[in-house]
C-alpha cells in the first residue's frame, strides 16, 4: 500500500501537541551564562568610543565586550554567488568605527541571569556622531565608509534586442511600482546557545535552523577550528521563512564566548530584537517598460529596479536581487528582455530571502503590467495572459537567463490548463457577474489575479543515510532540515514506500552535523524534491539488498520476493515463509556469515540524488475584495490558489504550506511594512506596529492542488511546495483592489492601506 | 524584554494594598496585566515596587443598585463582564465594546480597572465610560471618593488617581427607557487599540424624536472626547440621515492626535464616518421611551 500520494498524520505532532517540543529556548545547560546584545539605537553615526565600565560592575555581570574585542574575527561571510566585490560590504559581529542600522550589534553583555544581563546593557555608554541616513535604495547611493559606495553591486540580465522593438510596437507601457519592506517573523524569535566541551573540545551550538552544515563550516573557519570539531544541532524550529537559521553575529558571539570565558552561553532573541535585527526583506522599487503589439503580445520587456539590502551584505549575498532578475518573466513568452537590478545598502536592518524571495515581488510587477497590457490594449485581463504564456507544447521551455547559478528551463507546465481549472473552481464568470450587479448598486467590488511560476528544488546534489535495525525500525539520516513543515513525515513516506515499510516506522534524523557530514538544510523549497529524491533511492537500494539476502536465507528466487508492511514475502506462497526485515538485518550485522565480503556490514545504505536544474511549480491566485467607502479597509471576501506541484506526497501537507504562506502574502499585500521615520528611527518595532494577519484576518480560502505536469527532473516527480502560497497574494490583491477601482491602473505599491484606498477612491483629498 | 529590578508584594486586603502604596516609594498597582507586564518587560514603566491586587477579594463584584445603577468592581475581568447578563442589560455598548477589546486570552485576566486606569486614548472600556456618563470609585488613606468619568480621566494615559489610590469600582447610571447604543470602531486587525471609536447612546422621547444623545470618541483626542455640538445638534430631531449627517460632520472642526504612523486626517475623517454609522445603528436599536 503505497503511502505517497495520502494525507497520512504528521509524525511531528504528537511532541508538538503536547508540549514536549525543544525549542531554542527550551535548551538549558548547568553553568550556563546569558548573552544580551547592546544595539545601536541611531541609524547612521560614527561609534566614537564604547564605555562599558559601569556595565561591568553591574551584579552578576562576567564579561562585557565591544567590537574592539572581537577584532580578529572576520565579518559574516555570504555564500556562492557569481557577483564579485561584495565583501567589503560585510557585517561584521560587533560595530567597530561607525553604525549603520538602529539594531546593529554594538557591545555585549554576559551575565549569570538574563534580567541581569539586561540591566548590565542599559548601563553600557556610547559616544556616536551622528550621520545623515540614507533611506531610499532608489536616490543615489551615499558612502558606505571612506573608499565605498551603497552600491555593491548592479545585476545585470537578458537577452534579445530589446530597442528593435520599441519602434515597432503598438504601444510601449511604463509602470512604477514598490513593494514595501517586510519579513518573515515567526513566532519563535531566534535563539543560541554554545556550549565548549573541553573533555573532547568540540564546540556545540543549539538553537539552530535551516542550514546547518554551511554554518558549521563557516563558524569553525572564522573561529580558526577544524569544521569536524564543531558541532550544530537542530531542536524544533517554530517557523523558518528564509530567515530562522542564517549565520548571524550573534550566533559566533556565543561560540566565541563559550570558548573564551568558560562556561555555556545562551541567548534568546526579544522580539524587538526580532524585529530590527533579524532579516528584512522584499523592499524593492521597480520601473518597468513593455512593449507590445495590437493583440496585446508582449515584445520586449526591460526592467530598471532598486534593491534595498539595508545596512549590510548578508548571507544570501546578492541572491534575493539575482532571483528578481532571473525569475521575473514566470510564464510568460517574452521575445527580448534586459533588466538592471540595483543592489543597494541605506540605513536599515540587512535584507535577505522571505518565503518566495524576488517572486512575491517580481509577480507583482509582472501581474500588475499585465494588467495595464490588457486595459491599454482593451482585452480582458484572462485573454492577455492566454495570448503570452508558454505554451505546454514548448516544454522545456529554456530561457537564456540564470539564476541562483543555473540556467533557467522550465521543466513541465500547462499554464492554460492550470488557468482553467482556476477560474472554473473559483467560478469567476458567476462572480464577475455578481460583482456587476453589486456595483450597479454602488458597492466598490472587484476581481483579481496573479499567475506565476515558482522554483524549487535547487541542486546540485544531497544524500541520505538509511539503515534498517535489528527491530526493523528504519533510521533515516539527512542532512536536510525541518523548519516545521514536515520533513520528517514527507521523508518517511518517501522511504515507506521505496523499501516497503510503514512509514510510522522510519525515524528521520536531521539537522544535526554529527550525525551526517553533509546537508543542504532546508531552503529554497528544496527538500522534498532533493532529499526526497536521494531518499526514495535509498530506500530502493536497501529493499534489493534486503531481498537479496533474504532470497539467501529463505532459499526462495529474488524475483518471487517482495517487502510488505517491513516483512519479505513469497509473492507465490501467500501461506509461504515470511522474514521481518530486522531479521534480515541482523544477518547483515558485522561478523554475520552473510557480511562477510560486504562492503558495508549491516542493512544499510548511502544514496546521493544530483539534479543542475531546478523545477518549476505553477500557480494561480484569484481574488475577490470590496472596498469600504469610508474607512478605505479592503476585505478580501474569497481567495483560491491553485498549485501544480507535479505530485503532492502529503497532499493535507501541501495544502498547509499553501495556507500558511498564503496568510504571510496577506501580510504583505494589506497588513505588514516595516516603516522607518526620517532619521532612520524603525516604527514598526512591536506586534502592535508591525501588522501581521491574524486568523481574524484570514478571508474564506480554497485551495486547489494539481498534479498535471510531474517534473522530470527527478524520480519521484516532486516540485517543492512551500512558496507558491505566498507568492502571487501581493499580485493577485492589487489587481482586484484595482478592479474593485476601476481598473486604471492606481495600484502601484503593497502594502495597500485603507488611507491609499480613501486617496484611490476620490473619497479624501490627498 | 525582562523588567528591570522590583520588589513585588501581594496583599490579601485593599487596606494593606493602599498601606503598600502610601508607604512605598515610586510604587505602582498590578491589576490583569495585560499592559503592566508589557511595559515591564520593554521597561517602559520601572517602579521599585509592584503591589498586585488579584489576591484582594470583594473587587470583582457586578451589581446593580435599587436605582438601575450598574456598579462593576475594578477587579472585574473583561471576560466576565463580557458574558455577565446584568451587564447585557444594563449597558449593552460594554459587551459590544469588549468583543474588540484584545483578544479572548487577554480578556480572560484583564480587568476594567486596569483598563479605566492605563487610560490609552484608543481604548475601548475607557470610551464606553465617557460615553455612559460614568462615575468612578477610588479607595485611599482618607477612604473612598468618587469622581465623574470626565474629571478622572485627567490627560494622555493620567488618570485621576493618587499616587497611594486604588480604583475599586466604576458605576454607570441606568439607561433611560427606550434607549439605543452603538459602540464602534476601526482598527487595522481585529482586537488592536482602535485608531478610532465612537460611542452612542440615542434616547427616544415619546414622539420617537431624539430626546437626548450622548457621543463620545476615542483615539482623536489624549482622553476619550465627548461631542456637545453633535449631540446638541439631535437634541429634538427626527432620527435619520439628515440629522446624523449633521452631527456627523461636527467631527470636521476636531483636531486629532497625530503620530508617525497615523496622521491626523485620517483620524478626522474616520470620526465622521464612524459616528454617521454608529447613530444610524443606534437609532436603530431604540425602543420606545
Amino acid at each position: 500500500m503505497n503511502v505517497v500520494g495520502k494525507s497520512v498524520a504528521r509524525l511531528e505532532d504528537p511532541p508538538l501537541l503536547r508540549g514536549q517540543g525543544a525549542f531554542a529556548a527550551d535548551i538549558s545547560f548547568p553553568r550556563q551564562l546569558h548573552m544580551r546584545v547592546v544595539r545601536a539605537e541611531v541609524a547612521h553615526a560614527l561609534l566614537v568610543s564604547v564605555d562599558v565600565a559601569a556595565a561591568l560592575d553591574a551584579p552578576g555581570v562576567v564579561a562585557v565586550w565591544t567590537g574592539e574585542d572581537v577584532a580578529a574575527i572576520p565579518p559574516i561571510p555570504f555564500r556562492a554567488t557569481k557577483l564579485k566585490g561584495l565583501e567589503p560590504y560585510c557585517q561584521p559581529i560587533l560595530a567597530r568605527g561607525r553604525v549603520r542600522y538602529v539594531g546593529e550589534p554594538v557591545a555585549v553583555v554576559f551575565a549569570e541571569d538574563a534580567a541581569l544581563a539586561e540591566d548590565a546593557a542599559d548601563l553600557v555608554m556610547m559616544e556616536l556622531e551622528e550621520l545623515p541616513a540614507l533611506l531610499d535604495a532608489a536616490a543615489p547611493p551615499g558612502n558606505f565608509d571612506t573608499t565605498h559606495a551603497t552600491e555593491p553591486a548592479v545585476v545585470r540580465k537578458g537577452y534579445g534586442a530589446v530597442e528593435t522593438t520599441l519602434a515597432g510596437a503598438h504601444v510601449v507601457l511604463e509602470l512604477d511600482l514598490y513593494i514595501g519592506r517586510h519579513s518573515g517573523v515567526p513566532l519563535e524569535t531566534r535563539g543560541a546557545i554554545a556550549r565548549h566541551d573541553a573533555a573532547t573540545d568540540t564546540l556545540e551550538l543549539h538553537g539552530t535552523a535551516k542550514k546547518q552544515h554551511w554554518n558549521r563550516d563557516e563558524i569553525a573557519r572564522l573561529l580558526g577550528r577544524p569544521p569536524s570539531s564543531v558541532h550544530l544541532f537542530e531542536g524544533h524550529v517554530g517557523g523558518g521563512f528564509g530567515v530562522r537559521g542564517e549565520l548571524y553575529p550573534e550566533d559566533l558571539l556565543v561560540c566565541l564566548a563559550a570558548l573564551r570565558l568558560g562556561r555555556p552561553v545562551k541567548w534568546i532573541e526579544d522580539r524587538r530584537e526580532h524585529l530590527i535585527a533579524t532579516n528584512h526583506s522584499r523592499e524593492q522599487r521597480h520601473r518597468i517598460r513593455a512593449a507590445v503589439d495590437a493583440e496585446g503580445r508582449i515584445l520586449s520587456i526591460e526592467n530598471t529596479f532598486f534593491h534595498d539590502q539595508g545596512a549590510y551584505v548578508r548571507t544570501h549575498g546578492a541572491r534575493v536581487a539575482d532571483m528578481s532578475a532571473g525569475l521575473l518573466l514566470g510564464p510568460y513568452r517574452v521575445p527580448a528582455y534586459r533588466v538592471t537590478g540595483h543592489f543597494r545598502l541605506t540605513n536599515k536592518t540587512p535584507a535577505a530571502t522571505y518565503r518566495a524571495p524576488g517572486r512575491f515581488e517580481g509577480s507583482f510587477v509582472r501581474e500588475r503590467l499585465m494588467d495595464a497590457i490588457a486595459a491599454r490594449c482593451g482585452i480582458d485581463r484572462i485573454e492577455v495572459r492566454r495570448r503570452n504564456f508558454v505554451t505546454a507544447a514548448e516544454m522545456p521551455y529554456t530561457r537564456p537567463l540564470d539564476a541562483l547559478g543555473t540556467d533557467v528551463v522550465l521543466d513541465s507546465g500547462d499554464y492554460a490548463l492550470l488557468l482553467d481549472k482556476a477560474l472554473a473552481r473559483f467560478g469567476w464568470t458567476a462572480r464577475q457577474e455578481e460583482v456587476a450587479r453589486r456595483r450597479a448598486a454602488g458597492e466598490a467590488v472587484g476581481l483579481g489575479l496573479g499567475v506565476f511560476v515558482e522554483k524549487s528544488g535547487l541542486g546540485p546534489s544531497d544524500g541520505v543515510r538509511m539503515s534498517v535495525d535489528a527491530s526493523g525500525t528504519v533510521e533515516l539520516v539527512t542532512g536536510a532540515a525541518s523548519v516545521g513543515q514536515g520533513v520528517e513525515t514527507a521523508l518517511a513516506q518517501i522511504a515507506a514506500d521505496a523499501l516497503g515499510v510503514d512509514y510510522r516506522r522510519v525515524r528521520v534524523v536531521r539537522g544535526r552535523t554529527d550525525r551526517i557530514e553533509f546537508g543542504s538544510g532546508a531552503h529554497a523549497s528544496r527538500v522534498t524534491v532533493m532529499s526526497g529524491s536521494a531518499t526514495h533511492l535509498a530506500g530502493l537500494a536497501l529493499r534489493e539488498r534486503a531481498l537479496e539476502t533474504a532470497a539467501t536465507l529463505l532459499q526462495a528466487p529474488r524475483e518471487v520476493l517482495r517487502i510488505e508492511q517491513g516483512v519479505v514475502r513469497r509473492s507465490d506462497l501467500p501461506d509461504g515463509p515470511t522474514l521481518p526485515i530486522g531479521e534480515v538485518a541482523r544477518a547483515l550485522a558485522p561478523g554475520m556469515p552473510l557480511a562477510r565480503g560486504q562492503a558495508t556490514p549491516g542493512l544499510t545504505t548511502e544514496s546521493w540524488f544530483h539534479s543542475d536544474h531546478m523545477a518549476y511549480p505553477y500557480g494561480v491566485h484569484l481574488a475577490q475584495v470590496a472596498l469600504d467607502r469610508g474607512t478605505g479597509k479592503v476585505s478580501v471576501e474569497h481567495y483560491l490558489v491553485a498549485y501544480d506541484v507535479g505530485r503532492a506526497v502529503n497532499p493535507m501537507m501541501v495544502e498547509g504550506q499553501i495556507a500558511g504562506g498564503f496568510a504571510q502574502g496577506l501580510g504583505g499585500a494589506l497588513y505588514e511594512e516595516f516603516r522607518y521615520d526620517e532619521r532612520g528611527q524603525p516604527l514598526c518595532t512591536t506586534l502592535a506596529d508591525y501588522l501581521i494577519p491574524t486568523i481574524a484576518e484570514m478571508p474564506p480560502l480554497d485551495i486547489l492542488v494539481t498534479e498535471d505536469a510531474p517534473s522530470p527532473l527527478n524520480p519521484l516527480g516532486v516540485k517543492g511546495a512551500g512558496e507558491g502560497g505566498t507568492n502571487a497574494v501581493g499580485a493577485a490583491i492589487a489587481s482586484a483592489v484595482d478592479d474593485a477601482l476601476g481598473g486604471r491602473g492606481l495600484v502601484t505599491r503593497l502594502p495597500i492601506t485603507p488611507r491609499e484606498v480613501l486617496r484611490m477612491l476620490g473619497e479624501i483629498e490627498a | 524584554m525582562k523588567p528591570p529590578p522590583f520588589a513585588y508584594h501581594d496583599p490579601r486586603t485593599l487596606d494593606e494594598a493602599i498601606a503598600l502604596l502610601a508607604g512605598l516609594p515610586n510604587a505602582r498597582p498590578l491589576a490583569g496585566g495585560q499592559s503592566m507586564m508589557p511595559m515591564l518587560n520593554m521597561r517602559f514603566a520601572q517602579p521599585d515596587h509592584l503591589v498586585d491586587l488579584n489576591r484582594i477579594t470583594g473587587l470583582e463584584t457586578v451589581e446593580v443598585e435599587p436605582d438601575g445603577t450598574l456598579a462593576i468592581g475594578a477587579m472585574a475581568r473583561q471576560r466576565d463582564l463580557e458574558r455577565h447578563p446584568a451587564v447585557a442589560r444594563s449597558c449593552p455598548m460594554m459587551v459590544e465594546a469588549l468583543g474588540q477589546v484584545g483578544h479572548r486570552q487577554t480578556r480572560n485576566r484583564g480587568t476594567i480597572g486596569g483598563s479605566l486606569c492605563h487610560l490609552d486614548p484608543a481604548a475601548e472600556l475607557p470610551l464606553v465610560a465617557a460615553a455612559s456618563d460614568a462615575v468612578v470609585v477610588a479607595a485611599g488613606p482618607k477612604g473612598r471618593r468618587e469622581a465623574t468619568f470626565a474629571d478622572f480621566a485627567r490627560g494622555f494615559m493620567t488618570p485621576g488617581l493618587d499616587p497611594d489610590e486604588v480604583l475599586v469600582a466604576v458605576r454607570l447610571p441606568a439607561l433611560p427607557a427606550g434607549a439605543g447604543c452603538c459602540f464602534l470602531e476601526f482598527a487595522r486587525r481585529h482586537g488592536d487599540f482602535a485608531i478610532v471609536a465612537v460611542a452612542v447612546t440615542l434616547v427616544p422621547d415619546a414622539a420617537g424624536r431624539i430626546a437626548l444623545a450622548r457621543i463620545a470618541l476615542g483615539g482623536v483626542g489624549p482622553v476619550p472626547l465627548r461631542l456637545p455640538e453633535a449631540e446638541a445638534a439631535l437634541r429634538g430631531a427626527a432620527p435619520g440621515a439628515d440629522a446624523f449627517g449633521q452631527a456627523a460632520a461636527t467631527t470636521r472642526h476636531l483636531d486629532p492626535m497625530e503620530d508617525a504612523l497615523v496622521p491626523a486626517w485620517y483620524r478626522r475623517h474616520l470620526a465622521g464616518v464612524l459616528l454617521g454609522r454608529a447613530l444610524a445603528t443606534a437609532a436603530g436599536r431604540m425602543g420606545r421611551a
